[in-house]
């Protein structure tokens, strides 16, 4: 295996295959690293990196974060979330302004401390805003599980888990984004494994590398795939082998299926995706915040001009965008691409927006 | 007072829009500049205080007198390598010998919540005191304010420190020109660690110290070896890039750091890895960046490798080309922090722009 970086750059420059080819990199995470690291300025112009809908916060839709602000409004509740959630403007204000205005809402580094609080707290009703793809959903998974053989009565959770594998097909799908090789992500891939994309290489013809985060991975995975697409041998590579395995962790699976259904679900940009959501068993459905505290019907609207749809999807790029650094920048975001540290506009503004102005 | 200033945004923008303070007014990034330049100015600003440095400096009966103010809302209050007591201490200290001076006096005023203990009191009082000892420093005034419990948690500290600056010495941000070195007296992030690892809600353990130190004896190592140190930085809230990215738009320099060069501690590195935390824009208490003339680079790092602050002092950067400023707000015309990662690609530093953790000072 080639590893070090001038070797790997190497070899992708001298890979000719006379064409520019679409590579999604699937997950935020790839994202952030290949515009932190500067990789665009390795690869060939050939090569072209495009982000997917792998940013948890980014792929959330605006009526999700409109229904937890208007709980929290309507009911007395303690909301715990992962810090990226607070940001992500709905269509009137964000989770963020209101915990400023003094609404009980916190940020939590594991759902775990969601539940402590509730233990600890029995007058109180806690709500777990519950978001990730597969590399969180096991955790969500553990903590409904816990509460329910603890019988603790004060404790929700307002799920918006999506499933990687599902959007992926849309995308395979779609005529307009002309995908030609999946970077797929590797903490989804290290509970799922690599059996669930094989439909892409099968039915769809196109090349899959599950890739790790660091720079040599990351090259090394673009190596891989220009490979295969050069010997037309479409199929499922992990390059990530020190975490990821081809079965994944088949316990990690069980344990989402066993507390979770799979249903439909909305991904902003993408729309509405069947069986790409999760929803509580009904033995547990006596822990989902939706029907414990419901509210009115309201009127959710995309923020306008915002182009994170069409980013999610890979059709434009963030500079693209009209509002991209005028009006939409990280201290006062329009759209969720722009909020979280995995989303494609922040990234390009934080790493990339200066460089075509810097001789060096 | 690690204020941030942006010639370009200050010269378009002179609105504060928003509506309510949140904690990324005070984080040392984007909106505490916001506040700062577009609201705080507005009502107070002056040729001393629109510089916004770490310390003002003015005249006063022929001499220059740096003077200096900070409040400390550090959670928690005892963490592994210091406590709020040293931190209020040192910061000031820090922000006062930016100048080159020589720090003279001290006020100390706390505030504190009804309930708090004596015994952690008396903690923070000794701690306070052998800090001021050890530095033959002294508080000459200050003031106590009890408030009802729930109003403050446990105890806040304002410090403020007057220094007397030798005539002969100047420095400023205005005095940086390309080809400076700059230097930074040790490992990056270690402040910002050591209070996340000692807060419950991260739950893990590591054996990083704050790097909680008065840098006076730092400084005046490095003065007595040189003349052309033109500028110093204490880099505090906000980390080395929030700093670099205010010292580039204060000198109207353009600046290249390697990112190679940086010292930062393994385990440093791993933690911020871990949680997905960019360390150039953690918190540091004992770090200063220094800019200083080419020739005299060697001769002012051995000084700071011989303090026992600067042991790891490393050559970071340089300062390259000088932009023209201009009232277009042209991107041409701004400077830029470019970092060459250890890939040989750039990428640019940028201000944080929001708080990666609150109360970390």
């Amino acid at each position: 295996m080639k590893s070090s970086i001038e070797e790997l750059t190497l070899s992708l420059t001298g890979n000719k295959l006379g064409r520019r080819i679409n590579i999604m990199e699937v997950c935020g995470t790839h994202t952030m690293a290949i515009s932190r690291y500067g990789l665009r300025q390795l690869i060939p112009e050939t090569i072209n990196l495009i982000s997917g809908p792998g940013c948890p916060v980014c792929v959330t839709p605006a009526v999700d974060i409109d229904l937890i602000l208007e709980i929290t409004k309507q009911y007395e509740v303690s909301l715990f979330t992962f810090g990226d959630m607070l940001r992500v403007p709905g269509t009137e204000s964000s989770l963020y302004l209101k915990k400023a205005e003094g609404r009980d809402i916190n940020i939590c580094y594991s759902p775990l401390d969601a539940l402590d609080y509730a233990r600890e707290n029995p007058d109180r009703k806690v709500i777990f805003l519950a978001i990730g793809f597969e590399t969180t959903i096991p955790l969500t998974a553990v903590i409904v599980k816990r509460a329910y053989l603890e019988k603790i009565n004060n404790f929700y959770i307002f799920n918006t888990h999506k499933l990687i594998p599902e959007a992926l097909e849309l995308l395979a799908n779609d005529k307009e984004i002309k995908i030609n090789a999946f970077l797929c992500p590797g903490h989804v891939s290290a509970i799922i494994g690599s059996e669930p994309y094989r439909f892409l290489a099968d039915r769809y013809k196109i090349p899959c590398v599950i890739s790790g985060f660091e720079p040599e991975d990351i090259l090394q995975s673009l190596v891989m795939i220009l490979e295969q697409i050069k010997k037309e041998t479409p199929e499922i590579e992990i390059q990530y082998k020190r975490v990821v395995r081809e079965e994944g962790n088949p316990s990690a699976v069980k344990l989402i299926y066993e507390i979770f259904d799979k249903s439909d679900s909305t991904w902003r940009g993408l729309g509405s995706i069947p069986g790409s959501g999760l929803k509580l068993k009904e033995k547990f459905s006596g822990f989902d915040a939706r029907i414990r505290f419901p509210v009115k019907k309201i009127k959710s609207a995309e923020p306008a001009g915002c182009e994170c749809g069409n980013v999610l999807k890979g059709i434009k790029k963030p500079f693209e965008c009209r509002l991209f650094s005028k009006t939409c920048r990280p201290e006062s975001p329009v759209g969720p691409c722009m909020v979280s540290s995995e989303g494609s506009c922040a990234a390009y503004y934080k790493y990339e927006r200066e460089l075509k102005n810097i001789k060096i | 007072m690690t204020i941030y200033k942006n010639s370009q945004n200050k010269k378009i923008n002179k609105r504060f829009d928003d509506k309510i303070i949140q904690l990324s007014h005070g984080d040392g990034g984007i909106k505490t500049g916001e506040l700062i330049t577009n609201l705080l100015l507005g009502y107070f600003g002056n040729e001393v205080l629109n510089k916004l440095e770490d310390s003002a400096v003015i005249s006063c009966s022929g001499h220059k007198i740096a003077y200096t103010t900070d409040s400390f809302v550090v959670d928690p209050i005892f963490f592994p390598g210091g406590d709020i007591g040293k931190l209020s201490i040192c910061g000031t200290i820090n922000d006062l010998v930016t100048t080159g001076c020589v720090p003279t006096a001290l006020s100390l005023s706390f505030i504190i919540e009804e309930g708090f203990t004596v015994p952690d009191f008396k903690k923070i009082l000794s701690s306070i005191k052998n800090t001021i000892n050890d530095n033959e420093l002294r508080i000459v005034t200050g003031d106590t304010k009890v408030v009802g419990k729930g109003s403050a948690d446990k105890i806040f500290i304002n410090t403020s420190g007057i220094g007397i600056i030798n005539k002969n010495i100047e420095l400023s941000p205005r005095r940086i020109k390309a080809g400076d070195k700059i230097l930074i007296n040790g490992g990056i992030a270690e402040h910002g660690i050591a209070i996340l690892g000692s807060r419950k809600e991260f739950n893990f353990k590591s054996s990083i110290k704050s790097d909680c130190a008065p840098l006076s004896s730092l400084v005046t190592d490095m003065l007595s070896v040189s003349k052309k140190i033109h500028a110093l930085r204490d880099v505090t809230r906000g980390g080395l890039a929030s700093i670099l990215f205010e010292m580039s738009g204060a000198s109207g320099h353009s600046i290249n750091i390697y990112e190679n060069e940086i010292p930062i501690k393994k385990e440093v590195l791993g933690i911020c890895q871990f949680l997905g935390l960019d360390p150039l824009y953690i918190a540091n208490e004992g770090k200063m960046v220094v800019f200083v003339d080419n020739k005299d680079t060697d001769r002012v790092l051995l000084a700071m490798k011989k303090n026992e602050y600067g042991k790891d002092s490393r050559i970071i950067g340089e300062v390259t080309e000088k932009y023209e400023k201009s009232d277009t707000g042209k991107k041409s015309d701004k400077g830029n922090v470019i970092l060459i990662t250890r890939l040989g690609t750039i990428r640019t530093l940028d201000l944080q722009y929001c708080e990666q953790l609150p109360r970390i000072c």
